[in-house]
């Protein structure tokens, strides 16, 4: 299955039977009862879904536009929507007979929510992370050694994101009979972006049932970052077909993309093929694949999920970037008026946000994913005020 | 398109730099049937340490694809031996497929393997091969089924190419009976010749895979190990290296 063009199986021949067989196993249980019952209850009962749709009112007055709206995925279990995806894979992998489930992870909060969903539901996990990751992200090494998963460091390539995953795929090649990839994003070869998407759809199914509860009405704009897209994809998706509602996908600009230093692949990148799919990338003439910056690691990614190229190539949702700075103040900025610390990804898409509600009207709603929380990034928000400790 | 039994080599283009690679391949097509020039990827996912790293140090070096044609073309005054292009799809994305496949014929290569190519995404890809004589060539794997294996045969106008194990290239000390369980399965399916790859390293190696059958044996990684050694100055280590390797053939 393609999303147009984009999307495909584009990997080495030993992957397409492990990836048929996933395809498979995914297509007979994702309408099963009992299975969408055990997700179900997990969701409820471990992770703590329903996540709740907040009205920001404090950031609405001090704004004077359009209402705005945050959809909560930051007080899941784990700090981020993440969990969604790995305990519904976690699950799949079991139904499959696999006994360990292997994963990729940036700044390691998707490593983390595999940590949980291995220790939840009883399977081995290894977790692979770039060695510059390993070096940044101590806490979360920390965190995942101790819900019992091994982290491997990859010191190939340039050491990041997308490394990881180049080698988590070389694990899979081998490993396939007994392991499943959990692939972290909505990324990858057909059919994880499907599979992630489904997973991750929940957020929107809750925001459309909830925001129909309190307004009466769908929302005008939904904003929300994206770096592989899974968070985005996932308060999207319902709304496809209501062509009235707005998607708004807000990628990281960096230090600005005239300066190269970004990972906005579907506002600078060209199209490619990368980790089996077709889709938009950031890259040379020659097709090699570019290193990028963020200063959210969940969004230091060359690439994109294929749906969202489509979702852009169609033109049913818009592709914006917003700089470190930018999101470093909206992150303060919530901080301050609602007190709650957004994850600095998801300060992407509240930047963007705030920017809009401004050029809209009061009776005008936006719903912003706010897809995690921002302990995580203390560290990294410490650093870079300490340039400019004024703006506290 | 090889003489058999057929010793095939892989080296990639512009490890550690283009000049050098010109003075590899013709040590290599002293002692190969057929050569296999890996285009330098930046994400190159179905390679093992060896192979990764020799990507890095080409690319390091500022190899282009250009470069690459190039370096067949300079080839060819030399020699005949067929030369097969081994590249990710990426590379051949961007350029544009028939435009890669064009200029890569006309620097005097013969078939091409992309490695994360598989039939289901080819149409386009083997529609233009056709169009420009250039020969295709398919891995297959161990677990490959019959039907599949099949169809890799028929797309496959230059040879079969058969992954030994599941796993990454990279040498090894014993290939594994994967790889005879494959062999003998393709044996019966396949028309075109069959090449076996991944973990082969050894003379011996070579000898246990044409004994059972092969038509050619693929060496990468053990070359490209020499290459990571000694640098520039490989030239004279591969050669030992082939003349063992080549010992196998001969049984």
């Amino acid at each position: 299955m393609k999303f147009g063009e984009f999307g495909g199986m584009f990997v080495p021949e030993v992957l397409i039977p492990p990836l048929k067989e996933l395809e498979k196993a995914y297509r007979e249980l994702k309408d099963d009862e009992e299975f969408k019952k055990e997700l179900d209850y997990y969701l409820r009962n471990y992770a703590g879904r329903p996540t709740p749709l907040y009205f920001a009112k404090n950031l609405t007055e001090k704004l004077g536009g359009a209402k705005i709206y945050l959809k909560r995925e930051d007080l899941l279990h784990s700090g981020a929507h993440k969990i969604n995806n790995t305990i519904g894979q976690a699950l799949l992998a079991k139904f499959m007979g696999k006994s360990r489930i292997i994963a990729e992870t940036g700044a390691g909060q998707h490593g983390v929510a595999t940590a949980i969903a291995g220790a939840l539901l009883g399977l081995k996990v290894d977790v692979y992370m770039g060695a510059k990751d390993v070096e940044r992200q101590k806490m979360n090494v920390f965190r995942m050694k101790i819900l019992g998963a091994n982290v491997v460091p990859v010191e190939s390539g340039s050491q990041t994101l997308k490394d990881a995953i180049n080698e988590a795929l070389r694990d899979w090649v081998a490993t396939f009979e007994h392991t499943h990839y959990l692939i972290g994003s909505v990324v990858g070869p057909h059919p994880y972006p499907t599979i992630v998407r489904d997973f991750q759809s929940v957020i929107g199914k809750e925001t459309k049932r909830q925001i129909l509860e309190i307004e009466g009405t769908l929302p005008d704009a939904i904003v929300a970052c994206v770096g592989g897209g899974s968070n985005a994809i996932g308060i999207f998706h319902p709304f496809i077909e209501d062509k009235k509602v707005r998607l708004i996908g807000v990628e990281a600009a960096g230090k600005g993309i005239e300066t190269g230093k970004h990972s906005a692949s579907l506002c600078a990148g060209k199209k490619g093929i990368l980790h089996g799919m077709l889709s938009y990338f950031l890259q040379d003439e020659d097709g090699q694949i570019a290193t990028t910056h963020s200063i959210a690691a969940g969004l230091d990614y060359p690439g994109v999920g294929p749906e969202h190229a489509w979702l852009k190539e169609v033109g049913r949702a818009e592709y914006v970037a917003v700089t470190d700075e930018q999101a470093l103040k909206a992150f303060l900025e919530l901080s301050k008026t609602e007190g709650i610390l957004p994850a600095l990804e998801s300060a992407h898409a509240l930047a963007y946000a705030m920017e809009l509600a401004k050029e809209m009207s009061r009776d005008e709603i936006i719903v912003v994913n706010l897809s995690g929380r921002g302990d995580k990034d203390l560290g990294i928000v410490m650093e870079a005020l300490s340039c400019s400790a004024n703006q506290l | 398109m090889f003489r058999k039994p057929a010793l095939i080599t892989f080296i990639t283009a512009g490890d550690p730099n283009v000049k050098a690679t010109l003075e590899f391949l013709l040590v290599l097509d002293k002692y190969s049937e057929v050569i296999e020039l890996g285009i330098p990827f930046s994400d190159p996912m179905a390679d093992g340490k060896a192979i990764q790293k020799a990507n890095v140090r080409a690319l390091k070096a500022g190899t282009k694809v250009r470069d690459v044609f190039n370096v067949v073309r300079e080839f060819r005054e030399y020699s005949d031996t067929p030369v097969v292009l081994m590249t990710y799809y990426n590379p051949v994305y961007r350029m544009g497929v028939e435009r890669f496949v064009r200029e890569a014929k006309e620097s005097g290569a013969n078939a091409m393997i992309v490695v994360d190519l598989p039939l289901e995404e080819a149409v386009e890809y083997l529609s233009v091969c056709e169009k420009h004589d250039m020969g295709t060539v398919f891995l297959a794997a161990p677990n490959t089924p019959n039907d599949r294996l099949k169809a890799i045969d028929e797309a496959s106008s230059a040879f079969v190419y058969l992954i030994s194990l599941y796993g990454t290239t990279g040498a090894r000390d014993k290939l594994s009976q994967l790889a005879f369980d494959l062999l003998s399965r393709a044996k019966k399916i396949c028309s075109k010749p069959l090449a076996v790859g991944f973990g082969v390293s050894k003379a011996e190696h070579v000898r246990e895979l044409i004994k059972a059958g092969a038509d050619g044996v693929v060496v990468g990684s053990a070359i490209v190990d020499i290459i990571g050694r000694y640098g520039e100055d490989a030239g004279d280590y591969i050669e030992d290296k082939l003349k063992e390797l080549r010992g196998g053939l001969n049984f």
